[in-house]
């Protein structure tokens, strides 16, 4: 029988339909690649039996014929999504053991079309990193490794759990949120397909909130058919989430025709910075090659705002996250400290936080309240969000003339663990991410191919504000012509 | 250097997250280089523009004002460090 946990959720769902194995024999395949899996330690917590339990569910709506594409699909999903009785964390020791009496919606969604939970997937703390160095459960390892090279590397941050759960054959598709890139970069890095929907598409509600007009939950895929149907069931129009758009969910996987005949695919000339892989360049060109000879038309064009993105994101990002991390107050829920005879409130607060959270978080909050300050607010934060404004006009200038952008996702493949301790160098990571949050834009990262020391390289395309089916279907012809194969070795 | 000492503990203060004294110096030199980094926005020229509050163009929803959950004090309670007869515990803040 060939190996059930390297198949793609459109063959599981056809054999699983067609008999060929049951959902439970396909859980317990999964089940047993996790519980060997802990030299990667992509779990923070492993749910078997549960796993089992909607198996069985699933086989009984298979077997009556009531089966949603997703039906007996396990799953991995993000610790920032809050699990009904199962813990979640977002990767914090301020959310000790914090089990939530209720569902996020998009895990409900999942769940009500019949997927199966394998379990909660490591994270960096509050989603703030890109390396998930920043977990307090230590960091992910990538499955990949450099040809020859035993050096750990990072499967990207800062949802690292759910790409290197799934490049190891550890689930079928994993949830992941992307604030500045934390779902395109770790897809990137581990040869994953990972999409970012437009800000509104998918439900906030039940995701611990990091800096709220940026971010988006999205999945981790083998491919881009699999991303369709998970965004299919991920998606939906919420009345717990007032900026959930009124817009009715297409058919997505509908959308893949794979024709790309007329469409006008832009390459922004500034997304060419020092300091890129020369072999990162050329899968960009070999890229645009591809749909050319598709029969679409490739377009120079100017973003000139980009290189202020980040910049700009330093400050919107964490103002957002001084703004909703200041609820963690060792009061309602998580973690408090233990206090000193004739400590008051103040105190409490004080030190919950002070041991509650990590460096990276504490110089995020330090930073939104510095900018949000007063005297400093019109300087920075005002300024900021008015260079949002000039980086979101760039796009919308842009697609008057496109269709969709291509660019890199990184400057680079994965870096080894411990590599990078400054600040700064991590946050460069998302240089080619970081807009796409900015304007509130879809974007996907696909697997290109290997760098010459044998690690994956993707790239990005970016759509129009809810045109996740016209850019599903481009990335879909991508694919195709990009035939990534590879998989990493298992050494685990 | 652009945060000094002083104003790491200032800030630290009204984030409410206690700071050693040894950690003082590593703060104020981090936020410093971030802080000096995004000082490139200044070259911007943003006269004229409307800051952008949305990541999305749109109107916040209205619904009825109409009571759609409640009665879960104990759900509320379930995850508190100190929840005592139905209340949150917290240290005497009034004398």
């Amino acid at each position: 029988m060939t190996d059930l946990t390297s198949l793609t959720i459109a063959d599981a769902r056809y054999k699983l339909r067609a008999k060929e194995f049951s959902a439970v024999e396909l859980a317990e395949a999964f089940v047993g690649n996790v519980a060997e899996g802990d030299a990667l330690n992509a779990w923070c917590e492993k749910t078997p039996d549960l796993a089992r339990e909607q198996a069985q569910a699933a086989d009984a709506r298979l077997a009556a014929g009531d089966a949603p594409s997703l039906c007996g699909i396990p799953l991995g999903i993000k610790d920032l999504f809050c699990t009904n009785g199962i813990r979640s964390q977002a990767g914090s020791n301020i959310l000790e053991d914090f089990r939530p009496p209720y569902e996020s919606t998009v895990t409900a969604n999942l769940w009500a079309d019949g997927a199966v939970m394998l379990g909660k997937l490591s994270m960096d703390e509050f989603a703030m990193g890109s390396s998930n160095e920043t977990a307090c459960y230590g960091p992910v390892v990538n499955p990949w490794r450099r040809e020859g090279d035993e050096t750990k590397l990072t499967p990207g941050g800062s949802s690292g759990g759910s790409s290197a759960a799934l490049a190891a054959n550890m689930a079928m598709a994993t949830t992941g949120t992307d604030t500045g890139g934390s779902i395109r970069q770790p897809a990137a890095f581990t040869g994953t397909v990972g999409l970012k929907p437009t800000w509104g598409r998918v439900s906030r509600w039940g995701i611990v909130a990091f800096a709220s007009s940026l971010d988006q939950a999205g999945p981790f895929t083998r491919t881009v058919r699999d991303a369709a149907i998970m965004l299919q069931s991920m998606a939906s129009v919420d009345e717990k989430d007032s900026t959930s758009a009124d817009i009715p969910v297409p058919d997505y996987e509908a959308a893949l025709t794979g024709d790309v005949k007329g469409k006008r695919i832009g390459i922004p000339k500034e997304y060419t910075v020092d300091g890129m892989s020369a072999e990162i360049t050329k899968f960009w060109e070999e890229g645009a090659e591809h749909l050319r000879a598709q029969g679409a038309e490739i377009v120079e064009i100017s973003l000139p705002h980009t290189k202020y993105a980040l910049p700009a994101y330093y400050i919107v990002s964490p103002a957002e996250c001084s703004s909703n991390l200041a609820r963690y107050d060792g009061v309602r829920y998580g973690k408090r400290a233990r206090l000193s005879q004739g400590d008051g409130i103040t105190e409490l607060y004080e030190k919950t936080r002070a041991e509650g959270f990590g460096d990276e978080v504490k110089r995020r909050i330090m930073i939104g309240t510095y900018v949000l300050s007063a005297g400093y607010y019109d300087a920075y934060y005002t300024r900021a969000q008015k260079v949002r404004r000039l980086i979101n006009r760039d796009f919308e200038q842009a697609f008057e003339k496109v269709d969709a952008i291509l660019t890199p996702t990184t400057p680079s493949p994965a870096f080894g663990l411990g590599e990078k301790s400054d600040p700064l160098e991590m946050y460069l990571q998302d240089i080619f991410t970081v807009t796409v949050n900015m304007a509130g834009l879809p974007g996907i990262s696909v697997p290109a191919g290997l760098s010459s020391d044998g690690l994956p390289l993707g790239l990005q395309l970016i759509g129009k504000a809810f045109g996740e089916e016209d850019l599903l279907n481009t990335a879909y012809a991508l694919e195709s012509a990009l035939d990534f194969t590879a998989k990493p070795e298992k050494w685990w | 250097m652009s945060v000094d000492a002083d104003t790491v503990r200032k800030v630290a203060k009204l984030a409410r997250i206690a700071v050693e004294d040894h950690e003082v110096e590593p703060f104020a030199k981090e936020l410093s280089g971030i802080l000096d980094w995004v000082e490139q926005l200044q070259e911007v020229d943003v006269t004229g523009i409307e800051p952008m509050t949305s990541a999305v163009p749109m109107r916040l929803k209205r619904r009825e004002d109409v009571v759609t959950d409640g009665n879960r004090r104990e759900d509320i309670l379930t995850n508190a460090p100190d929840a005592r007869e139905g209340f949150f515990a917290v240290p005497k803040v009034v004398e």
